[in-house]
């Protein structure tokens, strides 16, 4: 058993800036990441972080935009703390050394981004999280933080009163992938979820091998409310072949996209005839596919991204790291040729629900990044966004555990307040399924254990860790049954074909009875290598079941709501449903199996009330 | 600071209350378990390995890959061996590519780390046909066949193609690695200005993406396990040569590459800019290190 004061699960954006508040909150901090920190994919963000740093920019500006580009889903108060926070943030990195690009007076570089009014997106080269990720990490080493790398949190420590509001999280349970231990780790303070995307619930995705939402659906089924699964942003410009992302900053500073014809789409087709190529994410990302699906893409699959007409000391100065990615995973020279481009999963706007100040309805138990939804998205993730958000919320998060009075919170989590029930009509019984033969110990439920009375969580701790060693030991045990790799993949495959950019009736009940298949068959899966020594088959293993989860989760969140909003499409229901849908879609693990319910969306400010305004496109 | 619990006395409080059995005294169960586990693998892994080569004489275009394989732990695989793998070739496929699919396909237990497989993350450093590459980014089609695939030189090797990377990561963080102004500007909004000569001066250096590909590849780290390396002493200059940080911090950085296992060390065999996957000039780094700690001794009175 390990103890501290503040856990911080995932080690990377988030997690390292909420480690570094809440120890200088003066709280122990651990973090526990299943990668070394400089592995994290927050290293491969690469276009920037916006912030209002210049005259003529201002907050409000950027919370406008960030409430405009949501299409109306964010959350007044989560959006106006990122903008606000987040100029202080930025130069805060920048006084860590980070290394921006420079203006000819040594300030910090801002290029245009979709969707903003104003070019704030700060950035360095296109390798912006690249350098954030490792200019925390030094931070981190120099403050002396103690990391446990290469652990994998595989549960949370949770108390079992029924209403999850009144629950209370201890700590977590890790497993030592280098020597196979598994080992609890109390949280005095509280846990900080930091865990980042679940790109790999999708087979084409920007996201790395190891954002498989594992924080996501730890929390959903210790009881913590998810929030909004259904948006999930593709981004229009992955390599067709392996999913690499092509910076937004390729279009930022002028790149054109073409189709088949050599037509500048986006304004010859009207998909957006005053943004052109740096409309929203969304819109981008279904005028690409129009254009396949009318026999205007090349090879029937992409269309080119051409940036040759920047000049190559524009191109080798801004986007260096650009040129390097087209060539090494696609063959293409960006100097000479145009890059084929191709929409792809990048970035889950909903998540673990979370307050301004980055806590669940858990007592202790904390979120913060992608893998948290404090609602600054909504339904469309504006470029440049996602950076600002881990360390404005990882800060927050990071302070409030260590016992920073960050004032109360306007967004109210769990299901305190009044709220709407719903109901969906599905194919299948979501959620849990019969323990096939009693061999369902494969299967870790719910995260939380009964309180047996020392107070001090210590034993909420070491059963989580008992029922966690079970667990482990049943997979360990079986000699034949179903590879975690058959799992994923088909999984994988259903939510590409049916929960994409295009959404249909058909198709997403067609995704549902897939999952609720792959959850049978999840019943006999097993842990084919024997050994304790870095065991990636066994993490596999218990990764596809958060993957599972997580799809299903997406994909309910989308057949329930029948309306076109931001990222979410739907064949059937072409317009957005204002009078209806202003609201976030909430699921809840009830014993296994998926509740749904809304809460309203704050579209007031602290000066102004947003209006929803009708997109045009 | 952090207060480590003893293993063993909470675990004999868990398994009174709830019976589950200790560790230790698992530990035969789960022998058994490897022993009869190893021989069904034995037998699924021949299948597999004829399922290959029937698909390989179906003359589908697959290429062959020479792994090395390794685990203390389970019986069969405590001696180093290379297995055999031939896997379906699409064009672009890389050398990771190829490692996923002989793993999810014919043998789960194959282990290697990697995780962003677009060149940033570092963790799939490997041996590739005698040179240290990222595996997700090296082509099969510029390999000759068949493709021999190691973990790192001159690091312990945990199991198959993982390397223990605690001697890297100690010796980068021996640099003292990380940005320290001598003063900062006033107003927490306040930019310290930098020149985008010398942002441009640092850029390169600012790219290690800590694979160690750049230490396995050094004769001279391999002798001296006390040298700093290519990829500690890049890091240092990324801070030293950075005009924010104020001539006294870069006073003390130059003391520490001075020392005995530090610049004075390297050989310069270029080995370490040959293989660096992010085009680091390594060697010239370490060069002008060295010039400026002679520089800095230099005295003139």
């Amino acid at each position: 058993m390990y103890e501290h004061d503040v856990i911080v699960v995932g080690a990377g954006g988030a997690g390292l800036r909420a480690a570094i508040a809440a120890q200088e909150e003066g709280a122990d901090v651990a973090i526990v990441s299943k990668l070394h920190p400089v592995r994290s994919h927050t290293g491969a963000a690469e276009g920037g972080i916006n912030a209002a740093l210049r005259e003529g920019d201002s907050w409000e500006d950027h919370a406008y935009d960030t409430m405009k580009g949501s299409d109306y889903l964010g959350d007044a108060p989560a959006i106006e703390t990122l903008c606000k926070d987040s100029p202080k943030e930025v130069i805060q990195l920048e006084h860590w050394g980070m290394a921006f690009s420079r203006e000819e007076d040594g300030r910090v570089s801002q290029r245009p981004f979709g969707g903003l009014s104003f070019p704030r997106t700060t950035y360095a080269g296109a390798e912006t999280g690249h350098q954030l990720l490792h200019t925390m990490y030094e931070q981190l080493v120099k403050r002396g933080v103690t990391v446990y790398d290469e652990w994998y949190v595989s549960d949370l420590a949770v108390t079992d009163e029924e209403r999850p509001e009144d629950r209370t999280c201890h700590g977590v349970v890790a497993y030592d992938i280098q020597t196979g231990e598994l080992s609890g780790f109390r949280a005095k303070e509280g846990v900080i979820l930091a865990t980042g995307g679940l790109g790999q619930v999708f087979d084409h995705t920007t996201n790395a091998v190891a954002n498989t939402g594992d924080g996501v659906a730890m929390a959903y089924r210790a009881g913590v409310p998810i929030e909004d699964m259904e948006f999930i942003q593709f981004h229009p410009t992955s390599l067709p072949s392996t999913g690499v992302l092509i910076s937004e900053g390729v279009r930022g500073e002028g790149g054109i996209l073409y189709n088949a014809e050599g037509e500048r789409f986006m304004y010859e087709y009207g998909y957006a005839s005053n943004d052109g190529e740096l409309a929203s994410r969304d819109v981008v990302a279904r005028a690409e596919l129009n254009e396949v699906g009318e026999g205007r893409g090349i090879d029937d699959e992409y269309v080119h991204l051409d940036m040759r007409h920047l000049g190559d000391e524009r191109i080798v100065d801004r986007l260096e790291n650009i040129l390097h990615l087209a060539k090494d995973f696609e063959g293409v020279d960006g100097l000479e040729e145009p890059m084929p481009v191709k929409p792809g999963q990048h970035y889950a706007m909903g998540g673990i629900e979370t307050d301004e100040n980055g806590e669940t309805c858990i007592g202790g138990l904390y979120a913060a990044g992608e893998c948290a939804c404090a609602s600054v998205h909504g339904s469309n993730r504006l470029g440049g966004n996602a950076l600002p958000e881990l360390i404005v919320f990882g800060k927050r998060a990071g302070a409030h555990a260590a016992g920073k009075d960050l004032g109360t919170a306007e967004i109210e989590t769990g299901q305190r307040g009044e709220y709407e029930p719903g109901e969906i009509d599905t194919p299948v019984r979501p959620g849990e399924v019969e323990p096939a033969g009693g061999e369902g110990d494969a299967v870790a439920d719910g995260g939380v254990a009964a309180e047996t009375g020392s107070g001090d969580g210590l034993d909420i701790v070491e059963r989580a860790v008992t029922r966690e060693r079970e667990r482990v030991q049943s997979l360990m045990e079986k000699d034949d049954g179903v590879q975690h790799a058959e799992i994923r993949s088909d999984v994988q495959e259903t939510m590409t074909e049916h929960v994409n950019v295009f959404r249909e009736e058909d198709g997403l009940k067609q995704a549902l009875e897939d999952i609720a298949e792959a959850r049978e068959r999840y019943q006999n899966v097993f842990v084919k290598d024997p050994s304790r020594t870095f065991n990636t088959d066994l993490i596999q293993t218990i990764e596809t079941r958060n993957i599972l989860d997580l799809a299903e989760a997406i994909t309910l969140g989308a057949l329930a709501r029948d309306e076109f909003r931001g990222a979410h499409w739907r064949a059937e229901h072409q317009e957005r449903k204002d009078d209806e849908w202003l609201k976030h879609t909430m699921l809840s693990w009830n014993d296994g199996s998926p509740e749904i319910w809304y809460k309203p969306v704050i579209l007031e400010g602290e000066d102004k009330e947003y209006e929803p305004k009708i997109r045009s496109y | 600071m952090s207060t480590q619990v003893p293993e063993t006395e909470t675990e004999t409080e868990a398994d009174e209350e709830t019976g589950v059995e200790h560790e230790e005294s698992l530990a035969p169960a789960q022998q058994e378990r490897m022993r009869k586990k190893a021989e069904g693998r034995a037998d699924r892994e021949e299948r597999a390995r004829r399922e290959a080569e029937e698909r390989a004489n179906a003359e589908e275009d697959t290429y062959h890959l020479k792994v090395f394989r390794f685990d203390p732990e389970v019986e069969g695989k405590q001696e180093p061996r290379f297995d055999d793998f031939h896997v379906p070739f699409e064009k672009g496929m890389t050398v990771l590519d190829a490692l996923i699919h002989a793993r999810d396909t014919f043998d789960s237990s194959l282990t290697f780390r990697h995780s962003c497989r677009q060149a940033i993350c570092g963790s799939d450093a490997l041996f590739i046909n005698g040179r240290q590459r990222l595996g997700c980014k090296t082509q099969l089609s510029d390999l000759d066949q068949p493709v021999r695939v190691e973990p790192l030189p001159h690091a312990d090797v945990e199991k198959d193609l993982v390397v223990d990377m605690e001697h890297f990561y100690e010796q980068m963080e021996a640099v003292e690695p990380y940005f320290d102004a001598d003063e900062l500007p006033d107003g927490e909004l306040e930019e310290q200005r930098q020149t985008r000569e010398n942002r441009e001066k640092v850029k390169m250096s600012t790219r290690c993406i800590w694979c160690g590909a750049c230490m396995s590849s050094c004769n001279v780290a391999a002798g001296d396990n006390e040298y700093l390396g290519p990829a500690a002493i890049n890091k240092a200059y990324r801070f030293a040569m950075d005009e924010r940080e104020g001539e006294n911090r870069k006073q003390q950085r130059l003391n520490i590459l001075e020392q005995e296992h530090g610049v004075w060390r390297c050989q310069t065999q270029f080995s370490c800019t040959e293989v660096c996957p992010k085009d680091i000039p390594l060697t010239e780094h370490i060069q002008e290190l060295k010039r400026e700690a002679v520089k800095n001794n230099l005295k003139f009175w």
